[in-house]
């Protein structure tokens, strides 16, 4: 059904996407707690910022992604100097291109979860001998989960198709950085792929369904487990 | 154990300044809501950290603002049970209740948690979920969940406001028990005079963020002056009384201060303390004493005091080492010429029997 050249693509469709939501999940979270918690001046700012990635133009976040991690960037030149770490033309660097995409999704997610928490039950903890680690480990993770599953599957789903920010900052290598999204471009520029174009726009298309189902699925399922 | 707050606090457009101590048994921290009965609780928490304060429970300093001494609420080792329960809504009732019991300095003994789930009637909802609860089995839970860790005060923050009466009855009794049973000192927040004469020992009156009144709940409810500085209609006599015999007519007589009270049938043993209530409304006067009357008690008495407004008067009755309090009209009042210090006879319409009076 799919050439060798198709199925490794999906796979590396998978793996970017699987590595970008895995790295940038701790950091979504943090910065949602944070948010939740902190209040100082310029705090609507910050929070536009980690939703900048949003309605930035992908090429955009490709091309600055180039300029800081390239292997003459700032970023880029000591990463490989010293952990010997290469994203440019790497499919490690379609992964960070994803996670930083798609970085929204998980933040936004999480954060209305935090919020949507009743912060009396943290005051009942807190009377109920409950440090802030604990309260944190035993409280708002667990009912924030929904929020945090929901959020990385969206994620996911969406990281599945970045084209514009993966293309710019790491090219279209076959087997290195060329994702679905990639292939299907590459299948439409080269006469005659019209047919391969097509079957991996269907499989794209399943895919991105099947990941918004699977999120709904499981914030239900969740939400009902913590017995909302 | 004693208590001893003292906290002062600004918040925007009302000054809280409250000073009282605490004793064993039930202190009623009661006024209107926005007196500011709330805040005293937080900080007493340490969920509100006032500007200044003083709070010892025990002998242990948890607040001191003068010397920099503010233990962090967590360590407090104060229950709170809040007015909307806040149950962990992802765990069981079962782990709601371990929660605090976990966390506790010194956990208290696997029979002491079984004791508690007995006592609150919560064996059989131990597996099921806080959605799953009624609103007072909640407010069960949440006091289950205050109690078992092993708290030095118990904090309750009108616990019965957000429930119907029946509700209320529903928990009344086991509040009652707690009182009895569980040894805690406990600071009992409510705006309902209803409760605190029912549950309290002592009284501590707010009002506009301020102490108006405080004393114990046998004085104070028969106190005219206290009604006056309080702002709170006097209400009647709460007493003490103890079951002196079960009579062959199938009522009980009742031994108190001034006297001996007559009610139906108690299923208690002679020489059980109970509490009773006696209000002003129940009480008629009379000059001389009354005879083929249907009511069960006429206690002679003398008036100690009467305090006249426009619509009634209320008249402090000594009955014997008690007081009593009757609302009567300006219009009796002056036709009956009562004056401090006259003897007459106070015809007592009904008694409400409190204490212990539950499982009949």
């Amino acid at each position: 059904m799919l050439t060798p050249d198709e199925a490794g693509a999906l796979l590396l469709s998978l793996r970017v996407s699987l590595v970008a939501i895995a790295c940038a999940l701790p950091f979504a979270l943090a910065a949602a707690v944070w948010l939740s918690h902190a209040r100082f001046p310029g705090k609507t700012l910050i929070e536009g910022a980690f939703t900048l990635p949003l309605v930035l133009p992908p090429v955009v976040m490709g091309y600055l992604l180039l300029l800081a991690f390239g292997t003459r960037g700032p970023l880029g030149a000591w990463l490989l100097a010293h952990l010997g770490l290469r994203f440019a033309f790497d499919w490690k660097g379609a992964a960070l291109a994803s996670a930083i995409i798609t970085f929204p999704f998980q933040f936004r997610a999480i954060r209305l979860a935090l919020e949507a928490m009743d912060g009396g039950l943290a005051e009942a903890a807190e009377t109920l001998g409950a440090r802030a680690a604990d309260r944190f480990m035993n409280l708002t993770l667990p009912l924030a989960l929904p929020g945090i599953v929901a959020g990385a599957i969206t994620a996911f789903a969406a990281s599945l198709g970045e084209f514009g920010a993966i293309i710019t900052f790491v090219s279209n290598i076959p087997g290195e950085t060329r994702t679905l999204p990639l292939a299907i471009f590459n299948a439409l520029q080269t006469p005659g792929g019209e047919a391969e174009a097509a079957r991996l726009s269907a499989l794209s298309i399943a895919l991105a369904l099947i990941g918004v189902a699977l999120a709904a699925l499981a914030q239900r399922r969740i939400t009902r487990l913590i017995g909302r | 154990m004693s208590a001893e707050v003292s906290l002062r606090h600004a918040f925007p457009g009302f000054v809280l300044e409250a000073q009282f101590r605490m004793d064993e048994g039930v202190t009623a921290l009661f006024g209107p809501s926005g007196a500011g009965k709330t805040s005293v609780a937080h900080a007493i928490a340490g969920l509100l950290k006032p500007r200044e304060g003083r709070i010892v429970i025990a002998g242990r300093t948890i607040l001191d603002t003068g010397a920099g001494i503010s233990i962090p609420a967590h360590a407090r080792r104060i229950g709170y049970v809040f007015q909307d329960a806040r149950l962990f809504p992802h765990m069981s009732v079962e782990n709601n209740l371990r929660f605090g019991w976990r966390r506790a300095e010194e956990p208290a003994a696997v029979e002491h948690f079984s004791h508690i789930v007995e006592l609150l009637g919560l064996a059989h909802l131990l597996s099921r979920k806080p959605a799953k609860l009624s609103g007072g089995e909640k407010g069960r839970v949440a006091l289950g969940r205050a109690l078992l860790a092993s708290p030095g005060l118990l904090l309750l923050d009108e616990p019965l406001a957000a429930l119907d009466a029946a509700r209320k009855s529903e928990i009344l009794p086991y509040l009652e028990r707690l009182r009895d049973e569980a040894r805690v000192p406990m600071l009992y927040v409510s705006h309902s005079l209803d409760e605190v004469t029912r549950l309290a020992d002592f009284v501590v009156v707010m009002r506009e963020g301020r102490i108006a009144a405080s004393g114990p709940v046998f004085d104070l409810m028969s106190d005219l002056e206290f009604a006056r500085a309080s702002g709170v209609e006097a209400h009647g006599a709460v007493l003490e009384a103890n079951i002196k015999e079960h009579r062959a007519d199938g009522l009980s007589a009742l031994a108190f201060a001034g006297g001996d009270l007559i009610v139906s049938r108690i299923a208690k043993p002679p020489g059980t303390r109970l509490r009773v209530r006696i209000r002003a409304e129940d009480i008629m006067l009379a000059l001389e004493e009354p005879r083929a009357i249907s009511a069960n008690n006429v206690i002679p008495a003398t008036i100690a005091a009467i305090r006249e407004t426009a619509a009634h008067a209320d008249v402090q009755l000594a009955a014997g080492d008690a007081k009593l309090v009757a609302r009567i009209t300006p219009a009796s009042l002056k036709r009956l010429a009562l004056a401090p210090g006259m003897q007459l006879f106070a015809i007592v319409k009904s008694v409400t029997v409190d204490r212990n009076t539950q499982g009949e």
